[in-house]
Order: C-alpha cells, then sequence, then structure tokens
C-alpha cells in the first residue's frame, strides 16, 4: 500500500525536527518559564536553592525529553515491558534499602538525583498496558486472562507503593492504568460493577487506612476541626488563593506564602502561591496552558497510526489531567489532602522526570505518527 | 489484513472511549473553575480579610495620661520621660556573660536575676524582657558606653507619671501603680486597654477619674510571619493622650498647709464660699507618690505603714474627729432660728451645772459669769451652750447641722475614701445602739463631743456656707467654670438661690448675722478664744471658731492635776481645732483646721489661719485675674 512505503523507511534529522509538535514544546517552555518564575518567588524573591535546583532540572529534563522524541515510537514499544520491569525492581528495592523521611520510605538515593521510583511508575504503567492492549487480540480484551493480566501489571506495584505508604501515588497509579483498561475496550458493566463493589466496600478500607491518612479524610470533612494541626494546611491554602482575588496580589507580593503561612508550598501547594500571586485571571491562565497541553496530547493520539501510541498518548493526557485535577481539588478544599504534585509546576525531580519521559514518548508518537507497529 | 481489520476496530474503540474521557474532562476543568470562581471573587473579602488577620498584628502601647493642673495651669501629675532597659533573647550572643555584665552595672539582686531567667524561659525569643523599669540618667550613660558589648541590650524611652510637688498632692491626688487582676476586671476601658507596664490609679482622684485619665493606646501594626515574627512595621497610630484635667486647687496655699502641718498629724482645708472650690486639702503627714511608680520597696512601705501619725489616712475626708467648740456656731443658730432663744438670752456660767445627777465641766474652772450669746461664743462658754442645747433638744440641732452639711458626704463622688460622719439624734440612737437617749447627751453634744463626729472638710463647708450667708453651695474639686470676682460670685450663688428655697439654709437672715459676729468677736475681740491670731488689717481680717476635742473622757483626778500639754501622752491630748472665714468685710473663703492632739484649738490652730489667712488673700487677686481656661467637661 500506498503507506508502506514511508512505513520502514527511517526519517531523517532534519524530518524529525521538522515533525515535532511546536505548541505542545512552546506550550511546555511557557509553563516550565512560569514554573521558574513561581520557584523564584517561593525563594522569597531571591535565587536560591529551590529555583536553581528547579532551573537545572527543567534544563536537564528537556533535554532528555527531546532526546528520549528523537527515537522512534517503535523502540519505545519494544522497550515497554522492560520499562516497566525495572521500574518494579526499583520499587522492591525502595522497600528494602529505600530512604525513610518521615515515616514513608518512597527514595533511593542515586548521588545525584533522589529518586522516587513510584513516580516513575505512573508513566511506567502506562507504558506496559499500552503496549499489552497492543497486542492482545481485540477477542482476548474481556476474557478472564485479559483482564486478570491487566489488572496484575496495575495491582503489583499498588502493594508496594501502598507500603511506603504513599496512598497519593498509588491512586494516580491505579487511574493511570484504569485508564487504558477503559481505552483498551473493557467492558463497561465491568467498570460499573467494580466501581459499585468499591464504593459499598469503602467503609471496610477506611477502617484499614493509616491513622493520620483517616485523619486527613476527618480534616478535609471539616478543616475546622483543628485549625492548627491537620486543618491547617488546607484553610492557609484556602485564604492564599481566595485572598489572591480577581487578579492576585501581584509577583512576589502573596503575604500567606512570603510569611510562610503556607506549608509544603515549592511542591504540593505551589498553585496555591501562583494563584494568590497572580489571583483568578492567572490561575485560569494556567488552567488554558494546561488544557492546551492534554488537547496537544490527544491529537496526536488521534493522527496516531499505531494503537499503541494512540494508547500511550491517551493514557498519557489523562494521566497529565488526573495530576491537574488532584492536585488543584486538593489545594482548592475539594478533596482530602493527598501527597501529588502538580506536573512540571511543583519541586520534585522524579515527579518531573517520570512527566517529561512521558512528554519525550508523546513527541517521538507525533514524529513517527505514521508509524505502524506490528 | 484481519490484523489490520482488529487494529482499526481498536482503534475506534480507543477514539470512541477517549471521547467520552474527553467530555468527562471539559466538565471537570469547568468544576475546578467555577470553585476558583467562588473562592476568589465571590469570597474573595472574606479570605482576604484572613490573609490580613493572618499576617497582621496589633500591638498596643501604654496610653499617655493625661495631666493634671492645679487652678494656675501648673502640673501637678504629669509625664516624665524614663529609660527602660529591654533585653531581646534571641539577639543575646551569650546570655550567661550578658547577664553578669548588667549585673554589675546595674547592681542587680539575685532575685532579679532569677527572674530575668524565668522569664526568658516563658517568652518568646523576640519578645523583649524589661530588666529595669527605670534607669536613672548615670545608669542609663553606662549602658550606654558599654552597648558595644552588650549585644541583645535595647535601652528604651518610655513615658511615666510623676508627681512633681511629690507628697504635697497625695490625698488629693492618690498614686498610680501597677493594676492588678480585680483592677483590670472591674474597668472594662482598662480591660481593654490594658498593656503590661501600664499604671493605673490607685487611689484618690487618679483612681475616680481613671477613664477619663487614661488616654487611648499607640498602636503598632506590624506584619507577621506564620510563628508570629515581626517582620516589618505597616503603620504607628498615636493614641489620644488622656484628658487634662485642672482642679481647683491652689499649689502655693497647698505649700503653705503642708509647711503649717510638718510633723503633726492634722488637716487643713480652704474652701471658696460662694463657688465651693475647695482651694486647699492636706492631711498630714503625706507621702511621696512617686515611691509607688515603679513599685514601693518593702522598706519603704514599712516605713510609711507603721508612721504613728499615720500618713495612709487621708484626714481631711475620712478622719472623723469630735468637732469640740467649732460646732458652736451651729447650736447657736439652730437655737436662734427655733425661736429658742434671742440675742439677749444670758446664762450665768459658774465653771459647771450639776444636772441629773451629774456634773458638767465649762472649761473654764472659775466661770464666765453672767454671759451673751455673743460672749458666750466668744470666750467659748461652754455652760452656755449646755443650757440652750438642753432647751433646743438634739433633734432640732440635727435639722440645723445637717441642714449646713455635717452627717453627708461633701465631694461624694470623686473620692471613694470619703466618710460621711455622724450627727446623732433620739432615734439614731434607739436604732443603731438599742438605747434611749440621755439628755445629758444633748448637753455634750452642744459643745461638739460625745457621738457627733465630723470631717475636716464638713467643718469647712459649715463655716462656707455661715459665711456666704446662709445658702446651700456645692463644693467641687475640677474647675468647671471662669474665675469670678467676688461680687459675680457672690451673685452667681445668690441668683442660684434664689429660685430654690431648698438651698436657703436659714429662716430669718438676721440670725445667720449674729452668728457671724459673734465668731467674729471670738476672734477680734479682747478675751476672744483665738484673740491672738487676729489680724487687724480690714484686708486679712477673719472671723472663727476654736474647737479643742477630747480624745478621751477627763477623769475627775485629771481635772484637779491640771497638767500642762507635754505632761500629757500624745494619744491622750486633745485635738485642736479651728474654723475661720474672710476677710469679715467681704468674705470670699473658709477654713478648717485641725491639728490631732495638738493641745488646745487656740493655742495651736488659731496661728496657723493666720499664717495662711495672709497668703489666701494675696492669692485671691492673682486667682481672679487667672484666664485662659480649656473647656472641661466632666
Amino acid at each position: 500500500m500506498f503507506q508502506h512505503d514511508g512505513l520502514n523507511s527511517e526519517l531523517t534529522f532534519f524530518q524529525k525536527v521538522k515533525n515535532l509538535d511546536y505548541i505542545l514544546l512552546f506550550s511546555l517552555i511557557l509553563l516550565a518559564i512560569v514554573s521558574l518564575l513561581v520557584m523564584y518567588s517561593t525563594d522569597g524573591g531571591e535565587i536560591l536553592y529551590h529555583t536553581k535546583s528547579h532551573f537545572i532540572k527543567v534544563v536537564i529534563f528537556f533535554s532528555l525529553m527531546l532526546v528520549i522524541s528523537f527515537f522512534n515510537i517503535k523502540i519505545w514499544h519494544i522497550a515497554s515491558y522492560f520499562i516497566y520491569f525495572i521500574i518494579l525492581l526499583l520499587l522492591i528495592w525502595v522497600s528494602i534499602y529505600g530512604i525513610k523521611v518521615s515515616g514513608s520510605q518512597r527514595w533511593i538515593n542515586l548521588y545525584f538525583i533522589v529518586l522516587q521510583p513510584s513516580e516513575l511508575m505512573k508513566i511506567g504503567v502506562i507504558l506496559c498496558l499500552a503496549k499489552y492492549y497492543h497486542r492482545l487480540k481485540i477477542d482476548n480484551v474481556n476474557s478472564f486472562t485479559g483482564i486478570f493480566v491487566a489488572l496484575t501489571i496495575i495491582i503489583v506495584p499498588i502493594i508496594l507503593v501502598l507500603s511506603q505508604p504513599d496512598l497519593g501515588t498509588s491512586i494516580l497509579i491505579a487511574l493511570s492504568g484504569l485508564i487504558i483498561l477503559w481505552l483498551g475496550g473493557v467492558k463497561i458493566k465491568y467498570f460499573f460493577i467494580s466501581f459499585l463493589t468499591f464504593l459499598i466496600s469503602l467503609p471496610f478500607i477506611i477502617s484499614f487506612l493509616k491513622p493520620y491518612q483517616k485523619l486527613r479524610i476527618l480534616t478535609f470533612l471539616d478543616p475546622d476541626r483543628d485549625p492548627l494541626g491537620a486543618g491547617y494546611q488546607i484553610i492557609q491554602s484556602k485564604i492564599a488563593i481566595g485572598s489572591g482575588g480577581l487578579g492576585g496580589k501581584g509577583f512576589l507580593k502573596g503575604t500567606q506564602s512570603y510569611l510562610d503561612f503556607l506549608p509544603e508550598k515549592h511542591t504540593d501547594f505551589i498553585f496555591t502561591l501562583f494563584s494568590e500571586e497572580f489571583g483568578f485571571l492567572g490561575s485560569v491562565g494556567l488552567l488554558i496552558l494546561y488544557s492546551i497541553i492534554i488537547i496537544r496530547i490527544i491529537r496526536i493520539a488521534v493522527i496516531s497510526r499505531s494503537n499503541f501510541a494512540k494508547l500511550f498518548c491517551f493514557g498519557f493526557a489523562f494521566a497529565i489531567f488526573i495530576y491537574i485535577v488532584v492536585n488543584l481539588s486538593m489545594v482548592l478544599g475539594l478533596l482530602p489532602i493527598v501527597g501529588s504534585p502538580l506536573p512540571i509546576m511543583s519541586y520534585g525531580g522524579s515527579s518531573m522526570l517520570a512527566t517529561m519521559i512521558g512528554f519525550g514518548i508523546v513527541l517521538s508518537a507525533k514524529i513517527n505518527h505514521k508509524q505502524m507497529i506490528a | 489484513m484481519i490484523k489490520g481489520n482488529s487494529g482499526i476496530r481498536k482503534a475506534d474503540i480507543i477514539n470512541r472511549r477517549m471521547f467520552i474521557i474527553g467530555a468527562a474532562k471539559l466538565i471537570i476543568f469547568t468544576g475546578i473553575v467555577a470553585r476558583l470562581f467562588f473562592l476568589q471573587i465571590n469570597e474573595n473579602k472574606k479570605y482576604l480579610t484572613l490573609s490580613d488577620k493572618n499576617r497582621i498584628r496589633e500591638w498596643k502601647l501604654p496610653p499617655t495620661r493625661g495631666e493634671i493642673v492645679d487652678y494656675f495651669g501648673n502640673i501637678i501629675a504629669g509625664n516624665l520621660k524614663v529609660y527602660q532597659l529591654h533585653i531581646i533573647p534571641e539577639q543575646i550572643e551569650n546570655f550567661n556573660y550578658l547577664i553578669s555584665r548588667l549585673k554589675t552595672l546595674l547592681q542587680l539582686s539575685n532575685k532579679q536575676i532569677d527572674n530575668i531567667v524565668k522569664l526568658k524561659k516563658k517568652i518568646k525569643p523576640w519578645d523583649s524582657i524589661i530588666v529595669s523599669e527605670n534607669l536613672s540618667w548615670s545608669q542609663f550613660l553606662k549602658i550606654n558606653n558599654y552597648l558595644y558589648d552588650l549585644v541583645g541590650v535595647k535601652p528604651v524611652m518610655t513615658i511615666s507619671r510623676n508627681y512633681p510637688f511629690s507628697d504635697i498632692y497625695t490625698h488629693v491626688l492618690g498614686y498610680v501603680s501597677q493594676p492588678n487582676e480585680d483592677d483590670i476586671l472591674e474597668n472594662d476601658i482598662i480591660q481593654e486597654r490594658f498593656v503590661p507596664g501600664m499604671k493605673i490609679g490607685k487611689l484618690g482622684l487618679e483612681k475616680t477619674l481613671e477613664n477619663h485619665l487614661i488616654g487611648t493606646n499607640d498602636i503598632q501594626r506590624y506584619e507577621v510571619n506564620a510563628y508570629g515574627k515581626r517582620i516589618n512595621q505597616l503603620e504607628y497610630q498615636k493614641g489620644k493622650q488622656g484628658t487634662k484635667i485642672r482642679l481647683t486647687v491652689d499649689t502655693e496655699i497647698q505649700k503653705l498647709s503642708a509647711k503649717l502641718l510638718k510633723d503633726k498629724a492634722g488637716s487643713i482645708s480652704v474652701m471658696d464660699i460662694y463657688t465651693g472650690e475647695v482651694v486647699a486639702m492636706y492631711s498630714s503627714p503625706s507621702y511621696d507618690p512617686n515611691l509607688f511608680l515603679f513599685g514601693i520597696s518593702q522598706d519603704e512601705w514599712q516605713l510609711i505603714r507603721n508612721n504613728p501619725l499615720k500618713p495612709l489616712i487621708n484626714k481631711t475626708l475620712s478622719g472623723l474627729y469630735s468637732p469640740g467648740s467649732t460646732i458652736k456656731p451651729i447650736v447657736a443658730l439652730s437655737a436662734l432660728e427655733n425661736n429658742i432663744v434671742s440675742s439677749n438670752f444670758k446664762v450665768r456660767c459658774t465653771g459647771k451645772i450639776e444636772l441629773y445627777g451629774q456634773t458638767f465641766h465649762c472649761w473654764k474652772k472659775k466661770g464666765h459669769g453672767l454671759v451673751s450669746l455673743n460672749n458666750a461664743m466668744k470666750q467659748s462658754c461652754d455652760t452656755y451652750f449646755y443650757e440652750i442645747a438642753r432647751l433646743l433638744g438634739v433633734d432640732r440641732l440635727k435639722i440645723t447641722a445637717e441642714k449646713f452639711g455635717l452627717g453627708q458626704k461633701v465631694l461624694g463622688e470623686y473620692f471613694d475614701n470619703e466618710k460621711k460622719g455622724l450627727f446623732p439624734n433620739t432615734s439614731w440612737k434607739k436604732n443603731n445602739l438599742g438605747k434611749g437617749w440621755v439628755l445629758g447627751e444633748t448637753l455634750i453634744t452642744g459643745i461638739g463631743q460625745g457621738y457627733i463626729q465630723t470631717t475636716p472638710l464638713q467643718l469647712c463647708l459649715m463655716t462656707a456656707q455661715i459665711a456666704n450667708g446662709g445658702y446651700s453651695i456645692k463644693p467641687k474639686i475640677l474647675v468647671n467654670n471662669k474665675p469670678l470676682t467676688h461680687e459675680q460670685a457672690k451673685k452667681s450663688m445668690e441668683d442660684k438661690n434664689l429660685n430654690n428655697s431648698n438651698t436657703q439654709l436659714f429662716k430669718n437672715k438676721k440670725n445667720i448675722k449674729i452668728v457671724q459676729e459673734a465668731m467674729f468677736s471670738s476672734t477680734n475681740e479682747i478675751r476672744g478664744t483665738s484673740y491672738r491670731s487676729r489680724i487687724d488689717d480690714p484686708k486679712y481680717q477673719f472671723a472663727g471658731k476654736t474647737g479643742t476635742a477630747q480624745v478621751k473622757r477627763i477623769s475627775k483626778r485629771e481635772r484637779e492635776l491640771d497638767l500642762r500639754i507635754d505632761q500629757i501622752p500624745y494619744n491622750d491630748r486633745d485635738h485642736a481645732l479651728y474654723v475661720a472665714y474672710g476677710p469679715y468685710k467681704n468674705p470670699r473663703y473658709a477654713l478648717s483646721i485641725i491639728v490631732e492632739h495638738g493641745g488646745s484649738g487656740s493655742r495651736t490652730a488659731a496661728p496657723i489661719a493666720k499664717e495662711l489667712f495672709k497668703l489666701i488673700i494675696d492669692r485671691n487677686q492673682i486667682r481672679e485675674k487667672q484666664s485662659n481656661f480649656e473647656e472641661i467637661d466632666i
């Protein structure tokens, strides 16, 4: 067939460059610049540790993204299972030799970076399941084995992450994986039934939660229960956002963050600071920027010829969306506090590494969108 | 191709399902925007307020008290800059070193050091500890010299109450000191404005006028961080100084009063007979109110407390004395008003009368012979007054006495410690002692002994109201009108009384005149009890009545011994009293003097009046010209 010619012929370097999604790329760069400005603000208007470190990460991981994008999507297809297993091994490694910080054992010290494998698993699970559903015959999708294997791919890392313990990341891994099951064609009935089962067993699950996790849920339901203790973060976060108003307090003028009322302002609560300083308009602007990014990923999924690329891109777009929704709902007081960073904005190496790997593969799918995968 | 078909079918499912998710995403994002809108636009004000509440802290500083000035505008309770030493723990490099340096520089006691160490553990490291509330100038200089060596030390200038005339006004003004818990709980204004280190009125006018004097706090607004540390000052709002209060008192007369009563226990009160203005009010001995500002030392306190002359008692208002013969003008007036006697009524005095099996002695053993009212008053003949009191009866006497201000508070609301005194009658005795009145008691009431108890200020008011022609006046200590000349003052008083029969204290004006003339004779005619203290110059000439109040019953043996004053133990000696008004021709001022255990009124109290009247009359000319009054509305 006519596509057959372009199919196996490798693209030249210039063709690759030409095929990059520049709207997506520039949106990402814009987001990176915003994140650097906000980081500068968290440092109190000085270029201190967080700004420097974030800048270095942005530069390294953007380069990494471009490098990844220049590999053919076929290679990522081939490497998918392998990557998944590597991350799984890292998770096992963490559970044995990991660094313990305030009761959680989540990190491996690689000396140049402190790695959090659970963050990588958010991408790993998408990659692995994309390949799995790409290869699975459509008639087997709803067979017992088909679903069992897919669920195993999700559940094994979740058990490891839950044991760290890290509820937030576990949920995100679960959601990232389930979306691929959904896209892969698992019957809606099954989703419906499992959802009901989940609801019914919710009280049972809650009884298994750690005390601090229960406290978070209680706090979410009524933050004023303990305004100086567990409810403090969410109350202060709402005050910061609410006091931002339409146009915000102005760059570097967020009193809530500047005067240390905001906890974890570099990481999970970065949006709070942004919203305090840039207000409703700024926040909506940021959401639009994220929306453009997500839409561009979906567009790449739509034009991709291989189902692997489609599944990965759709899955990744959904994952990004979920990260944003969970993070924002948390800081806006719509969800209990679960540790979940805002993509690219939040300070944190592993989260950005995972995100940028994801974008690298997305861009690779764009460059090679005509590539068929057997 | 089958594979291809399968791939295409799969792609269809993926695309279709993606579409559903896409729609869900849109809805969720809209929800988030709606939430943002709700928080940032709808509830913006609420959160902005909360954010300000978070970051802005107010620090109240002690308010500046209003000044109190005398009639001429001299400050008698003012504010003085004082130097304090604060230390700020977080700035200190070496706490132990600093403390040992301060200990030698300021001679701090070990107890003070312990307090500082204790306080340091209690407070936040950026709050300051007051090491010394009141540094002397030399200490302040010393600290400033060594400041390079004293890291964490902050010399601070602040404002403190100051009483420039020391003990002259203590019983009028009271003093300020640290409030205790009750002081704060009882007064809402103090509660609202209280800050550590603030002083409030504990006694006297400082206490009763607290709400006017207190002033409002200076307020510092700081931006603070989440840990409460001050980041920067946003605003300094100057408070309003308390109301300046002008008193009717004259410092010169007050000073002379203090001088005349030096080393004696007693009281001097001077009053304007028309306006009721208290020109002087001194209780002796007094004490220095400045001692209480920074906490009085135990030794100084014991010294004041154990002084046998009782400096802590305001004798003018809370000292209760038998008026002795100073009551006689009222007894005479009452008898005249009730038509018991006329001015021609005469009694023969033989030195004593026997009645109901008791002997009542006149002070003069030989007796005065046949005496008229004028003569009896002049020589203070007790026999005469026994007789008219007997004829009058105590109940009628009480009515007259109360009209003239005995048995009730004079300044009332302004002094918590003012006493009402007591003027007895038959029903009082029955109700309070449960016994019937005995006629003999009427007799001794007629010479101001027995149950009757008066304060020096009551006697002063009584005299003033006789002097002004028998009109009721309202005594006052706060200035609320411009100075008046003699004619203006008299007219103003009479106008006030014209439309009000309640304030006219006499039935027949002639009777007042008779009493006035008798008091004149007592001072200015030969054999008058205060003749030796008279002033002949009509400008200063005054009329008065002496009194000698027994503090214990005189036994028969003592009467026979007739001891000289220095032969009697101090606490058994009679109180010396004197009431007077002047100048006689155009009277303006009345006074009362009491010297506790001073012996006789004519020998001890009357000479004091002579000294006082010279000054009082001279000061009157200046007083009438005094101008530039601010309007005070209290």
